[in-house]
């Protein structure tokens, strides 16, 4: 029996939420005295051995050129395969934009209950009890699995990283691969830009910036501090920035540790995108915003006399 | 051309989320309830958009729920689509859910199956993967785009940091997000015709489900802000760098 874990890949490098399921992977091993083995799909840039930093024991490798591109259908049976050789008993996944198309499928193929987007360790005391967000951030709900095979996807920035200086076991598993029926025709990266999902800090701004040209800031102020730039839904709207920025209820939600809001209102659909943000920031001229409810902090003032003294104060606390 | 809409009730953005029966169950009393924005901006309306391009498509929707659903069906069909089935189950179990909406699908015989990207009461995203995966189909996840040309569709889906194009043979199963179509409200004509629009109850097929609730809770309240004088941006910098320890 095993704990085995997705290890997802872009362009042959491991993704940081990966890394998080594999300390969380390993986490799950040792409270149920169990190995913590990953899988690996396609090739890869990366030396997997030093996987084992994240906890993980041995790592399952199917080299195969045909998983370079990704097809839900054919890596749920790559990974069913992977399952079956390893005895997993709990399979984790990212809940990324990979895990959430494989892990139901896996769910569905081998009858096995899926918990997705969890935020902590499953509570084994009594049964099998994950925690995860509901009603978009609003509430928690403790997931109840009963089935033999468990399937669990983490939630993004949900579960830190945790390092053990150990080395993987790598071997490679040999599994049928079909080909699949998507195909692939383009691929559009914005290049050097940190991705919005698995950021760990977001600067975003509203409406309250009057006018495109004034992102400068905003920009700035991200690229400081290592953060992605999102935006308020009407800002996308109307053009003046792309709309894989916009976060809240219909766009993207998200979960860093630290979110700026600068001149954007807090109606209650952009909460629901930004709620489980661990520090909120919120930078506005209006003190009865109602962001300012769902903040840890807060400025009451022009963006555009604030933010330029806390890109000054940042530079200073960075030398 | 065979479109089938899946389709969820979920409270009203801005409804208040509280429990009931020691927190077990969502308390529903004086909740409005809308179709899943996911389900209504994106994939339903994508299908009537295909189907004002060419008129030999057919849209049929498809919920699972007990007759509460009906008046959500009901403002589906007024927006288009020319049938509807409700599987009466009552199930949260997105097994459980998956599977009828499987068995409706082989028994249609669609070329399409359409999903929100989740919806945001249990936020899963787990219907479009599993319905897929129980009739042997692809399925494209978080589409932007998507264009049919004869049998092939040409679909854009989000991945990290980007977008990939994707080029699918039908029949197949998409969940759908931002981009993928216009918001529209429906027309007096829409809300006359739905009256007359077919609604279909079927009984749920016996599946047992894979998990349950065991509880629901409330994030604990935020403890309130901290407000920093307008003057002082430098104090936030502060407390961000040593108190918060995050940057």
């Amino acid at each position: 029996m095993s704990v085995l874990i997705f290890i997802d890949q872009a362009e042959g490098h491991v993704k940081k939420a990966s890394l998080e399921a594999i300390s969380y992977g390993a986490a799950i091993a040792s409270q149920l005295n169990l190995p913590a083995e990953g899988v690996v799909l396609g090739s890869t840039e990366e030396d997997l051995s030093a996987l084992g930093n994240y906890g993980v024991q041995t790592i399952h490798h199917v080299n195969n050129p045909a998983l370079n591109q990704f097809d839900a259908q054919v890596y749920t049976r790559v990974i069913a395969a992977a399952a079956a050789a390893s005895k997993a008993t709990v399979i984790i996944f990212s809940n990324n934009v990979d895990g959430r198309a494989i892990a139901p499928r896996l769910s569905a193929r081998l009858k096995a209950g899926l918990v997705a987007g969890a935020v902590a360790l499953p509570d084994t005391s009594n049964g099998f009890v994950v925690k995860k967000n509901v009603f978009s951030g609003k509430a928690f709900a403790n997931i109840s699995v009963t089935t033999p095979i468990k399937i669990i996807s983490l939630s993004p920035n949900a579960y830190k990283t945790v390092t053990t200086g150990g080395k993987a076991t790598v071997s490679n598993l040999d599994v049928p691969v079909e080909s699949g029926k998507v195909k692939v025709t383009a691929v559009n990266k914005v290049s050097g830009e940190i991705s919005l999902a698995e950021a760990e800090v977001v600067v975003s701004a509203g409406r309250g910036l009057k006018g495109p040209e004034n992102w400068g800031m905003v920009e700035e102020l991200a690229h400081l501090l290592h953060a992605a730039t999102a935006c308020s839904r009407p800002v996308a709207d109307i053009g003046w920035r792309p709309h894989h920025e916009h976060v809240g209820q219909t766009g993207l939600a998200i979960a860093p540790n630290l979110y700026f809001a600068i001149g954007i209102s807090g109606a209650i659909q952009h909460l629901a995108g930004v709620n489980r943000s661990k520090v909120i920031v919120v930078i506005n001229k209006d003190p009865e915003a109602p962001f300012f409810k769902a903040a840890d902090y807060g400025i009451v003032g022009d963006a555009f006399e604030v933010v330029p003294k806390i890109i000054e104060a940042v530079k200073k606390i960075q030398h | 051309m065979k479109i089938l809409v899946c389709i969820s009730k979920t409270p009203d953005t801005t409804a208040k989320i509280a429990f009931t029966d020691n927190n077990t169950k969502f308390a529903e009393a004086g909740v409005q309830w809308i179709i899943n924005p996911y389900d209504e901006w994106y994939a339903l309306v994508r299908a009537i958009e295909l189907k004002e391009k060419d008129s030999s498509v057919v849209i049929h929707l498809v919920t699972v729920g007990a007759a509460d659903a009906d008046p959500i069906i009901r403002k589906a069909l007024a927006l288009g689509g020319d049938e509807a089935i409700r599987v009466n189950s009552d199930s949260h179990d997105s097994f459980v859910i998956a599977s009828q909406i499987a068995a409706v699908a082989q028994e249609g015989g669609y070329d399409l199956i359409f999903t929100g990207k989740e919806t945001i009461d249990y936020n899963g995203s787990a219907i479009g993967g599993m319905v897929a995966e129980l009739l042997d189909l692809p399925f494209v996840s978080l589409a932007t785009k998507l264009e049919l040309n004869g049998t092939t569709a040409t679909i854009t889906r989000e991945i990290e940091g980007g977008e990939e194009v994707n080029e699918v043979s039908l029949p197949l199963t998409v969940s759908c997000q931002k981009g993928m179509a216009e918001q529209r409200i429906p027309n007096m004509k829409g809300i006359m015709g739905a009256r007359t629009k077919p609604l279909k109850v079927k009984e749920p097929v016996a599946i047992e489900a894979l998990t349950s609730v065991a509880g629901f809770g409330l994030p604990p309240a935020k403890a309130g802000v901290k407000l920093v004088p307008a003057d002082n941006p430098a104090e936030l910098v502060r407390l961000l760098h040593e108190e918060a320890k995050i940057i």
